[in-house]
């Protein structure tokens, strides 16, 4: 019993260890250290954006319109009044929660559709397959437009609209990825052993064929966002009055002579979230994948 | 006698996370014209590296750190000349041409292999376009390419292997290098195509006077083709000495000790294989003394002293070791006394552990976008044959040969398209996965490649106690424990190791990892499938004994799938050579040895390079290579290579017949014999 | 080589029915009525039922969506419902300026890009190569629409230097045509040369490690010809059949160009159907983008067979 005790902790000490030196590996370059922190400043931010921003981000004053930036309002106001500032901390609310939730919704939907077709085969992966292949072949952005137009905008239709329209892409490779692992000798090694398809799949095929997700999913969020920014700018995005940058720039347009400040800084902000999140997503991809260290 | 080319302590380091390893520690040789040296060492012994180095083509993170090399007598250091400058760039295919490993890889797959070769030639030749084309002609033609006039608009991947490598040989020597420098250039190959390309480049050296090196980590080749040999072990030469003398009086304990460790086809076939204890070092953590102390059977206290120079011991035989002649003699004498520990002993039953009738497996070939089936590839046809209980069946022939497919046919991993598997009497041939699973713990399957059959995800421990889980062998959860820890040590690894990560482990390591998995629920039969093709030389005898010590004491019945035909002799009770998807040959292992009768079997058995220079053998020349499975000949498999060829071998198959006791054989030869 | 690209075209066929399947029946779940968003809210009932019937809306499903496609077939995508004119008519002149943005931003973006990342390559972990990877990766997180905003405000606005906003033709007013030009294509190009770098990049990268550059080396080749020769033709196969996927995404991403400096492509014509319901213009934006990138990845295929000779190969045995 003793012996077995031991053994459960010198497991534990060992994963511990393995995560030591896979947090060592991640942030070896500084880069992604910076990056790291980035975000986890924008989640912060995010997080505790009713105790940062300075003003309610909605409320409307018709006689603070258009101002520039001040004391009282550091990056001046909107069109309605609204206090840019607060506006721009209330809008990484939405940028953060529409590129996790559409990545992790992709992802899902994904890997299972992506395990099916590889694993049924015939029919069902000829369905599949094809079905991706026709949403693949209308650009990311015009088959949302398509879908919010359809199923109306929102933050929660635009997580799963962004989310579907980029689920092709991890069919696509979770498929090659349990094929290639379904062909491998530790999996015929299994079947030898007696292991039915099912503990196949999920003991030794499925742990082994997520690491490139994970890499996939750590470089769709920053594009996720960027998309959600497009949408919102384009006015399909989220509903008003809800602040997201996208719509802040689309909004600041109008004024861009006399207040420059309103619709650039929300693109900045946006650009800022999304190198963050690239330079995090490489450390990641690096760190899981040595083989691809050094490049882009 | 000037000498063509000297090295002298030569360096190279590599540089990965911020640590500084030195992959080749203070390497010197020299080279005669017209000469053929060998190189030998393991994986990670820093042979590569080393003509790499000469020549200056390592790469970052790799650098060399320090020595000379001088070409035929010059002044210049040629390590001086900055790495891609024209002096350097001078000798690299001008003066020194280089053959890699793998032929796959080393042409480049969008241009012709024409132009590759006239390139070079134009390069180092001077010579126009025009000139330098006739002149790749006449290289692919000098290296046995047909159709060399039209082949030279092809490109590399409308080659086979072989092919490619011969293509390789004609770059390589296309500017009439004097130094040709072979780096493992035919260790992907099989065996008859192996000794076909090595006789060639032997051929040509002599005819052009060019002087070759060797890298290999084969003894037989060396042993075979070389005149003098350098033995490296972990970045340094530890033997240097002529052919002869090294085979007869090998003098360094790692030399002595590898020559113990190998089976040699012209060894006795009972002899006893003595396996180097323990790992080759990691170059990153190499001890500031002898590399080879850890795993010495001859080592002193004072061997931790510092690195041993190189000393000669008698005209051209020098080795790197402290130890005098006569201390490692005496240290001989007493470890040839402790040797004695007898083979372990096995009783074959008369009993039938499998008995295989008339399996055929054919796959088909789709085309086009409705998956029209055009064809079939035959891999194996008419296979009947019966193993007994106890017994170890080899299982020869080189790629292409279906005898992997047989293995999966055998198991099940497939379903055979026709015939009988019949396993301790019952057919499994067409079962269905679900009834075959009761049957799975009693036939397990040992692993070619030791890197990718253990799930990497998975703990060592579980990875072996798998099968005890899936079929509930054990009762409780401290008996599987138990069980587990009992499986570990029957294979020489520590308990402690259980929760550790394939990764964590050596080759070999993991390849006793695969051998306790297969044991686990105490199977009846185990399919090796080339078990130790992937491990260094040092560490395959190891695993040979652990195999030949659990069958006798487990009472195992093996089938050994293997392309060395060495290995198999030493391990199998009988043997069944096959070629293109059919048995050629069935035979009890010594007689198949001794007097082999198919034609293919003879010729193949005369390529096998014997660690053994003094073991006078014949040559049987055999023409053309393994053709693809695709375009088997009609009749017998053989019959488009084959010497003795009739109209009767291309329109009839011929069928597997006893011809004496114990041995089979199909071909014509010996049934016209019989009616004679 | 022609059965296979004859197998593709029957791919893409496949591809489009399902595209076309899945845009009819999106457009037909549209809430509103299509009624009212044609001829708007004050209209009679009589006016109404004839409107319902003239649209087909009271026949199953199925009905509708064959009738649709039969006059996709011949040319005829129905009526604008804001515009009140023939789709087709509508797109046409409307897809020639998108095509033409995108055709030029890749033709400048594309030798760019590619001279950019074999630089980067050559000269890895240099100044040279760090410099230009950073700006590669920063370019490529730049929301495009803000790029155009602040070329916007700093070209046209503040300095007055070029008209915000527009679109002519050339034969209508050269010069006009070039200035309204500028901002628009720097806006297109600038993603496509950053991802045209990086891909470029590890590209190179992924050949320069292969074993026959190595042998290509030890010939003792110039470092000029390993890269140009033996380096170059492996590392830009990828790139160069990238090129259809290239213009693929140029149409799609053309939305944000075309609404930012008002020009009247499909990408703004888009994003106003979508505005105003104008499902006819819609299901036919969808469809023809489809379309174009189908096309453009049989472009990519041929392109694949004439640049690699391994293709051809497989196909021809």
């Amino acid at each position: 019993m003793e012996t077995i005790l031991e053994k459960a902790r010198t497991a534990k000490e060992r994963k511990q260890e393995s995560r030591r030196k896979f947090v060592k590996a991640l942030f070896r370059r500084k880069v992604v250290l910076f990056g790291a922190i980035g975000v986890l400043a924008f989640i912060l931010i995010a997080v505790l954006a009713p105790l940062l921003a300075p003003y309610d981000p909605n409320k409307t004053d018709f006689f603070a319109a258009l101002q520039s930036p001040s004391g009282a309002h550091l990056l001046g106001t909107d069109d309605l009044g609204r206090d840019v500032l607060s506006r721009i901390i209330y809008g990484s609310r939405v940028s953060l929660a529409v590129g996790v939730l559409a990545v992790a919704i992709a992802c899902v939907a994904g890997t299972f559709l992506g395990m099916c077709a590889a694993y049924l085969g015939g029919w069902a992966d000829a369905v599949i397959m094809r079905s991706c292949e026709a949403l693949m072949s209308i650009p990311n952005t015009v088959l949302a437009m398509a879908l919010i137009a359809v199923f109306g905008g929102g933050l929660r239709n635009l997580a799963i609209i962004l989310g579907l329209s980029t689920v092709p892409g991890y069919v696509r490779m979770m498929r090659a990825e349990v094929l290639k692992i379904k062909g491998s000798d530790f999996v015929m090694a299994g079947k030898l052993q007696g292991s039915k398809n099912l503990r196949l799949m999920y003991k030794h095929i499925l742990p082994n064929s997520l690491s490139p997700i994970i890499v996939m999913m750590t470089q769709q969020v920053g594009q996720t966002i960027l998309v959600e920014a497009g949408l919102s700018f384009l006015g399909v995005g989220v509903s008003v009055p809800t602040a997201s940058w996208g719509s802040m720039v689309s909004d600041g347009k109008a004024y861009l002579l006399t207040n420059p400040v309103f619709a650039i800084t929300p693109g900045i902000c946006v650009a800022i979230l999304v190198i963050c999140l690239n330079m995090f997503g490489d450390g990641i991809r690096d760190a899981l994948d040595p083989r691809l260290r050094g490049d882009i | 006698m000037d000498k063509l080319l000297e090295v002298r302590n030569i360096k190279a380091q590599f540089v990965t996370d911020g640590n500084v390893v030195n992959a080749v520690d203070g390497v010197s040789f020299y080279l005669n014209p017209g000469e053929i040296i060998g190189v030998v060492g393991e994986s990670g012994s820093g042979k590569s590296v080393t003509m790499m180095s000469l020549l200056q083509l390592i790469s970052s993170p790799g650098r060399v750190a320090g020595g000379e090399v001088y070409l035929e007598n010059g002044k210049d250091n040629l390590l001086s000349y900055p790495p891609n400058g024209e002096k350097m760039r001078e000798v690299r295919g001008g003066k020194i041409g280089m053959i890699f490993q793998e032929p796959m890889t080393s042409l480049n797959p969008v241009l012709t292999v024409g132009y590759q070769i006239q390139e070079t030639i134009m390069l180092h030749l001077g010579l126009d376009k025009e000139a330098a084309r006739a002149k790749a002609v006449e290289m692919l033609k000098l290296v046995n390419i047909p159709d060399a006039e039209s082949r030279f608009g092809y490109y590399a991947q409308q080659f086979s292997g072989g092919m490619r490598q011969r293509i390789m040989i004609a770059m390589a020597l296309a500017a009439e290098p004097e130094i040709l420098i072979a780096d493992e250039a035919t260790t992907a190959l099989d065996v008859t195509t192996q000794a076909q390309l090595l006789e060639m480049m032997q051929d040509i050296a002599k005819k052009t006077g060019t002087s070759i090196i060797i890298v290999t980590h084969n003894l037989g080749i060396v042993a075979q083709y070389a005149e003098r040999i350098y033995v490296m072990y972990s970045g340094h030469i530890m033997e240097h000495a002529g052919t002869k003398a090294l085979f007869r009086r090998p003098e360094h304990p790692y030399t002595r000790g590898l020559l113990k460790a190998i089976p040699r086809l012209s060894d006795p076939k009972g002899k006893v294989l003595v396996p180097i204890d323990g790992l080759p070092p990691n170059p990153a953590n190499r001890p500031p003394y002898c590399p080879f102390y850890p795993r010495c059977e001859y080592r002193k206290e004072r061997c931790k002293e510092g690195i041993p120079p190189l000393r000669m011991t008698e005209e051209g035989h020098s080795i790197a070791c402290f130890l005098s002649g006569e201390e490692l003699e005496q240290r001989e004498e007493e470890l040839s006394h402790k040797l004695q520990k007898e083979t372990a002993k096995k009783t074959i039953k008369p009993e039938l552990c499998l008995d295989i009738r008339k399996v055929r497996k054919y796959f088909p070939v789709y085309k086009g976008l409705i998956r029209k089936k055009i064809g079939e590839v035959k891999a194996i046809e008419d296979i009947t044959f019966q193993v007994r209980k106890g017994e170890t069946l080899g299982i020869v022939g080189e790629s292409g040969c279906g005898k992997t497919t047989l293995a999966r046919c055998l198991m099940r991993v497939y379903r055979p398209d026709e015939g009988e598997v019949i396993f301790e009497g019952t057919d499994i041939a067409r079962m269905k996965d679900s009834e075959l699973i009761s049957f799975r713990p009693k036939m397990q399957m040992i692993f070619q490649d030791p890197f990718s059959s253990l799930d990497p995800r998975q703990t060592a421990g579980s990875i072996v106690g798998e099968s005890l889980k899936i079929h509930h062998l054990t009762k409780s959860q401290e008996e599987y424990e138990a069980k587990v820890d009992e499986l570990f040590r029957l294979v020489g690894l520590s308990p402690e190791l259980r929760e550790r990560v394939p990764h964590e482990f050596s080759g070999g390591q993991r390849q006793r990892l695969g051998i306790a998995r297969a044991l686990a629920s105490n199977p009846s039969l185990i399919v090796c499938d080339e078990p130790i093709s992937a491990l260094d030389v040092s560490i395959q005898a190891q695993i040979i004994n652990l195999l030949e010590e659990l069958q006798s004491r487990l009472g195992l019945t093996y089938l050994f799938i293997a392309h060395d035909l060495a290995v198999v002799k030493h391990i199998s009770d009988r043997i069944m050579v096959m070629y293109l998807g059919r048995i050629v040959e069935f035979s009890d292992c010594l007689d198949l040895y001794e007097e082999p009768l198919h034609p293919y079997t003879k010729a193949l058995l005369s390529a096998v390079p014997d660690a053994n220079p003094d073991a006078g053998r014949e040559r049987i020349p055999l023409k053309g290579e393994v053709p693809s499975i695709l375009k088997r000949p009609a009749g017998c498999p053989f019959s488009d290579r084959c010497n003795l060829t009739e109209d009767r071998c291309r329109k009839e198959t011929p069928q597997l017949k006893e011809v004496k006791p114990g041995h089979r054989v199909a071909c014509f030869l010996y049934e016209q014999q019989e009616d004679a | 080589m022609g059965k296979y690209l004859l197998k593709r075209l029957g791919q893409t066929i496949l591809v489009m029915f399902l595209v076309s399947i899945l845009v009819f029946l999106l457009m037909s779940f549209i809430p509103g009525d299509p009624v009212y968003a044609m001829l708007g809210e004050d209209i009679t009932p009589e006016e109404y039922q004839v409107a319902y019937e003239q649209l087909g809306l009271d026949k199953p499903l199925i009905t509708r969506y064959a009738g649709w496609l039969g006059g996709v077939f011949q040319g005829d995508f129905g009526v604008s419902y804001q515009y009140h004119v023939e789709v087709e008519e509508l797109i046409a002149s409307r897809v020639t300026v998108t095509l033409y943005l995108a055709v030029l931003s890749t033709v400048i973006g594309y030798p760019i890009g590619i001279l950019f990342g074999m630089l980067t390559a050559v000269y890895r972990g240099k100044k040279a190569d760090s410099i230009l990877t950073f700006i590669a990766n920063l370019c490529n997180c730049l929301p495009q629409f803000w790029i155009g905003i602040c070329l916007m405000y700093f070209l046209a606005l503040k300095s007055g230097l070029l008209p915000s906003y527009g679109f002519t033709w050339p034969w209508e007013d050269f010069g006009m045509h070039m200035k309204q030009l500028i901002m628009p294509l720097i806006c297109l190009s600038i993603g496509s040369i950053a991802g045209v770098t990086r891909q470029t990049r590890s590209s190179m990268l992924e050949v320069i490690r292969q074993d026959y550059v190595r042998t290509a080396r030890s010939k003792g080749l110039r470092e000029k010809k390993v890269i140009l020769i033996h380096v170059m033709k492996n590392g830009l196969i990828p790139i160069i059949t990238m090129l259809g996927n290239r213009l693929a995404f140029m149409v799609g991403g053309s939305m944000f160009v075309e609404s930012v400096f008002q020009i009247p492509g499909m990408g703004s014509l888009f994003v106003k159907a979508i505005g105003g319901k104008d499902i006819p213009v819609v299901q036919a934006c969808v469809l023809l983008t489809a379309l174009v990138s189908c096309l453009a990845y049989i472009v990519t295929d041929l392109l694949y067979m004439l640049v690699d000779p391994r293709i051809s190969l497989v196909e021809s045995e």
